[in-house]
């Protein structure tokens, strides 16, 4: 019965963080206004550097959706840990007395929902733009579904780690580019199967995918509280 | 004299105490033991260079492996050291673990580059391209020597000792944990490896070739611990000089209030 009451107000102040930032985001209409045309203008300069070769485009389709969104999130995540530094945000989520996981939790879920966003009108933009064709949707949504919350957790904690240093914006891309390999890897393969570019085995993809965002999420769960003391 | 010098003067010593002894990074030991990393340094070129014959089917690139091997080797321990230590600060606020965490991850940085230079250098002759996508241990070690790169950034960047200590603490975590999904994933990609299959257990080498590539294992070794204690050291140092600037700035302060 504890378990439970304690698991209710975990998921409780996960949920009142990720509603703040959210609800941030929404009122700056950053995601909208400025992250949606970045990504895609991303579109559209991959198209001028490919020569706007259609074969080309189609069979690099995934590789460049998935670029665009490892983009994005750089800038989603710079913007979540941006939220925190100003005003002394930091000490008062510590001061709050909810769990660092939970705070963790729901920053991360907050990111997630706007890649998320971000990631649906990207995918009719490449059938639009890259003459694409969706051939298993529920193979790309749960691509994009793991992907996402792999992506939204390595972020959120690489976020964590360079908020309040200078030099944080150009420092977060060197973090977080690397440790995301394996995303891109994935997710690329996943979709390539997707809209069957590539004969592969897309659902073991995501597995790997899966299992990249338990660990990150895991360990991301784990030190959160001390990352936030120290910033 | 102002306080601040009255105050520096007595904690001199002390900063030597740290180490027990001078507050220098070298010793007779390292001394020694960098003597005797040259010579064997010297012997394996000389070895490698003249006296070990060409390979029958890869000619004189096989040389490359008394670097590229040790290298490798000594890269993914020290990089393991520094998970280690990342761990243990973490966990026990060791600050002899933090501060040997970031030697090994600058000892291991170089080391990596090494491996992946002489990788692309044996890999032109031989697979005629200095960089093979296929190769899982190439792109591997590729991602986790940017990994490390950006572990050494963050260390650059300076602060306060301890919040530096937890920030490249959690990288060097991250590094780790996302190691075996990296190399999972790039093995999937590439589904096939063009890497030199381990020469050693499959008991190719000639007689001269493994006591050299032996040899330099244990020059390697031993050119690791002496960079290993030198830069652990100087790690020790500054930890103890940031924390006397603290020390005198508030005997300054206090001699200022009068008390």
């Amino acid at each position: 019965m504890s378990a439970w009451t304690g698991l209710g107000g975990f998921v409780g102040d996960a949920r009142l963080v990720a509603a703040k930032d959210l609800r941030i985001e929404w009122r700056a209409r950053t995601t909208l206004g400025q992250v949606l045309p970045f990504a895609l203008l991303v579109l559209v300069l991959f198209g001028f550097a490919l020569d706007a070769n259609r074969p080309t485009l189609r069979l690099a389709t995934p590789g460049l959706l998935w670029m665009t969104v490892l983009f994005v999130t750089v800038v989603a995540v710079q913007r979540s840990a941006a939220v925190e530094s100003a005003d002394g945000a930091r000490r008062v989520l510590l001061l709050s007395g909810m769990a660092p996981a939970a705070a963790f939790v729901g920053k991360a879920a907050a990111v997630a929902v706007q890649l998320l966003v971000v990631e649906v009108l990207l995918v009719p933009g490449v059938v639009l733009l890259y003459d694409a064709e969706v051939e298993s949707v529920p193979l790309v949504a749960a691509t994009c579904v793991a992907a996402t919350v792999g992506l939204a957790a390595a972020g959120s904690l690489l976020g964590a780690v360079v908020a309040g240093v200078r030099a944080h914006q150009t420092v977060l891309p060197i973090l977080l580019l690397p440790v995301s390999a394996p995303v891109l890897i994935a997710a690329t393969r996943a979709f390539a199967d997707g809209f069957g570019t590539v004969a592969v085995e897309g659902w073991s993809w995501v597995g790997l995918l899966a299992g990249f965002a338990a660990v990150n999420a895991l360990v991301g769960a784990v030190v959160y509280g001390p990352l936030l003391e120290e910033a | 004299m102002t306080p601040v010098e009255s105050s520096a003067s007595p904690s001199e010593p002390q900063v030597a105490s740290y180490l027990g002894g001078p507050a220098r990074t070298g010793s007779r030991f390292t001394f020694w033991l960098g003597l005797v990393t040259l010579i064997g340094l010297a012997t394996v070129a000389a070895l490698g260079l003249l006296a070990v014959p060409a390979d029958d089917v890869q000619g004189d690139t096989v040389r490359i492996i008394f670097v590229h091997v040790p290298s490798a080797l000594g890269a993914y321990v020290a990089f393991g050291l520094t998970a280690v230590g990342s761990v243990m600060w973490l966990w026990r606020k060791s600050v002899w673990w933090d501060v040997t965490a970031h030697a090994a991850a600058e000892v291991g940085v170089l080391l990596c580059g090494l491996m992946l230079v002489t990788g692309m250098l044996w890999g032109r002759p031989t697979w005629g391209t200095y960089w093979e996508w296929g190769d899982v241990r190439l792109v591997t070690s590729l991602i986790l020597f940017l990994v490390m790169v950006g572990y050494l950034s963050i260390r650059a960047l300076g602060g306060d000792a301890t919040s530096v200590a937890t920030r490249a603490a959690v990288v060097g975590l991250i590094g780790a944990v996302n190691l075996p999904i990296v190399n999972r994933s790039v093995n999937w990609w590439a589904n096939r490896t063009l890497h030199q299959q381990s020469s050693l257990t499959e008991g190719k080498l000639e007689d001269l070739t493994l006591f050299t590539l032996f040899l330099a294992f244990v020059v390697a070794a031993m050119a690791i611990c002496w960079m290993m204690v030198h830069r652990f050291r100087i790690g020790w140092l500054e930890r103890q000089i940031q924390a006397r600037e603290l020390h005198e700035a508030m005997a300054a302060r206090r001699a200022e209030a009068g008390r």
